[in-house]
């Protein structure tokens, strides 16, 4: 009897362990096959490349949005990366401690507000600031690097602290044994060993930028267009799908679909790249 | 010990020795500036982590600031209301329906999360390949953005099951969102839980379930907690991967095959009506308030959990 409880039970443990495995061949499953036709239907170049999205004449060319993913995607590197690498620094080798019981908690907060209030707060706060010093709507490439710079902050400090936490303390006091100051022995000899951690970090960010949807539709614009400057509006390949998915059918749907697909990949890519640094640490 | 024998006896802790000791290697304030006067970069670079930091400070009290001084005034009764109407624009069937879907999900993604993490880290063979595979396929899932998760669970229960958009479709997109969260916590905790328990129990006589479910799960509690809390904020803030399953109707579901929103998809309803600010400033504070009070929850977790090691 015993016997037969505990085999039942490994075997329960078995299948719960395989519902992640489900879990990513269903949703591969249906994100392929229901966009790969679609792709194919409108033509693979047509598709990526094709400048005009304009489904209720049968244009449906993404290229437009591919870049506005990653002119924003960008825009937040510059904006989030230097602030957020140097207040990692800051947090791991410079803050008094009374100031870090604060901002460890401060920073976890920033990393749990929900994206629609991040949305929120660009719409009230920074669109007005872009309006009134550009004389622009104040919505565009500009407003989402902001917004996202600020969004992928949390992730990039956190993680890049444990980079630089994780580094040997003999690092740190052999430069200073050579005579160097604080700041030189962290900046010359603790940050460049952390360098593949915090560019782990740094890859992190990347994927939640070029993945957040509800922040970016608030903020930019969404124009099908090309932006040629930092201040006109752009459209993501997220907010493509959720701005026009509630009423689309056919192929337009499919389309939608199918810019799903393309996003996937580049979150796929992205995941590889990050764990290849993590297995190179 | 006579080295010391001097200094008072009784309450004496390290840390005031600690003090004594840095005392003799004390920088004062003035060294310290003209340190910097001779080597102006190291200032700089000073001046640069200093900025950084005070950005991010800055950032953070803007964001809860603004919300919180311009979102309370907005706070008002009606609100609250039992039944949301385009006069009232309450909030509470969506509150409601956060609170069922967070626990609709958790009672889902819990089990089979803290199951597969005790495959994982009890039974599994070391270097099997079904390992392998559920580690590459939990990694992927926990790096889905939510609207990839949102089109699956659109074309997956709303489509291909032909439900529509339902709040049992919503529920089981969330609980394959959270549940790596679940996974990684649990597996961390269990893998915490000292050996010798382990073999302690196995002395006693007892069988590797009873030893699983009386000995190692009790003790691997608070971290599994602490992966339900941290899936409790994501639930929460969730907006992408519901508005395409579970859809936007503001009222509390009557079955689970009814549509319904939670309380940041109602907030991205008023945004996107582009009528109701005020109101969405009152709905930001609310949200606000469940995250702060989410995140408290889980850091205190995170702290008893230091201790019990």
């Amino acid at each position: 009897m015993n016997e037969v409880r505990e085999g039942l039970m490994k075997f329960v443990f078995l299948i719960a362990a395989c519902v992640s495995i489900l879990s990513t061949i269903l949703i591969c499953f249906f994100m392929f096959v229901n966009g790969i036709p679609a792709i194919a239907e409108i033509g693979v170049f047509k598709f990526l490349f094709g400048m005009t999205w304009k489904p209720s004449n049968g244009f449906y060319g993404i290229f437009p949005m591919i870049i506005g993913s990653i002119y924003v995607t960008a825009g937040a590197i510059i904006v989030g990366v230097p602030v957020g690498v140097l207040c990692a620094v800051f947090m791991a080798r410079f803050c008094p401690k009374k100031l870090y019981s604060v901002m460890k908690p401060a920073i976890g907060l920033l990393a749990g507000i929900p994206s629609i209030v991040y949305g929120f707060f660009g719409l009230v706060v920074i669109v007005p600031v872009i309006q009134d010093i550009f004389g622009t709507n104040g919505k565009g490439v500009l407003t989402a690097s902001i917004l996202l710079g600020i969004m992928i902050l949390p992730t990039i400090i956190s993680v890049s602290e444990d980079a630089v936490r994780s580094v040997p303390e003999s690092y740190y006091e052999g430069a200073l044994a050579l005579g160097d100051t604080h700041e030189q022995a962290v900046f010359r000899a603790v940050v460049p060993a952390a360098k593949s951690g915090i560019l782990a970090g740094i890859i992190l960010g990347v994927g939640r930028a070029i993945g957040e949807t509800m922040a970016v539709i608030i903020v930019a614009g969404n124009q099908t267009i090309i932006p040629t400057s930092v201040l006109s509006g752009v459209r993501t390949m997220t907010s493509n799908i959720v701005m026009e998915m509630g009423y689309a059918t056919g192929l337009h749907r499919e389309a939608l679909i199918g810019t799903g697909v393309v996003l996937f990949v580049f979150i796929l890519i992205i995941n590889l790249l990050f764990s290849v640094i993590k297995k190179e640490r | 010990m006579e080295a010391v024998g001097k200094l008072p006896e009784g309450n004496f802790t390290p840390q005031d020795m600690n003090l004594k000791i840095e005392a003799i290697n004390k920088v004062t304030l003035k060294d310290r500036a003209n340190s910097y006067k001779n080597r102006p970069f190291s200032f700089f670079l000073l001046a640069l982590v200093s900025l950084a930091a005070l950005i991010t400070i800055l950032v953070f009290l803007l964001l809860i600031g603004y919300i919180f001084v311009k979102g309370i005034p907005n706070i008002k009764p009606e609100l609250f209301e039992w039944e949301y109407t385009t006069e009232n624009v309450s909030m509470m069937p969506a509150i409601i329906n956060t609170f069922l879907m967070t626990f609709a999900t958790l009672i889902l993604a819990v089990p089979i999360g803290v199951f597969s993490a005790v495959y994982l880290v009890e039974y599994a063979k070391k270097g099997s390949k079904l390992v392998a595979v559920v580690r590459i396929t939990t990694e992927t899932l926990a790096g889905i953005p939510s609207i990839v998760y949102g089109l699956f669970g659109f074309l997956m229960f709303a489509s291909a099951f032909k439900w529509g958009y339902t709040f049992i479709g919503g529920v089981l997109t969330l609980a394959i969102m959270v549940l790596p969260t679940i996974m990684r916590t649990t597996e961390e905790a269990l893998k915490s839980v000292p050996d010798s328990f382990r073999e302690g129990s196995f002395g006693l006589g007892a069988g590797k379930l009873r030893t699983v479910f009386r000995i190692v799960l009790p003790s691997a509690i608070p971290g599994i907690f602490s992966g339900v809390v941290l899936s409790t904020g994501r639930i929460v803030g969730e907006t992408a991967a519901l508005i395409f399953t579970a859809g936007t109707k503001a009222a509390v579901p009557s079955d689970i095959f009814s549509s319904t929103r939670t309380l940041a998809v109602h907030m991205y309803s008023l945004l996107t009506e582009g009528l109701y600010i005020e109101q969405a400033y009152a709905t930001a504070v609310i949200i606000l308030v469940m995250v702060i009070v989410i995140n408290a929850v889980s850091s205190k977790l995170a702290k008893t959990i230091v201790k019990n090691r």
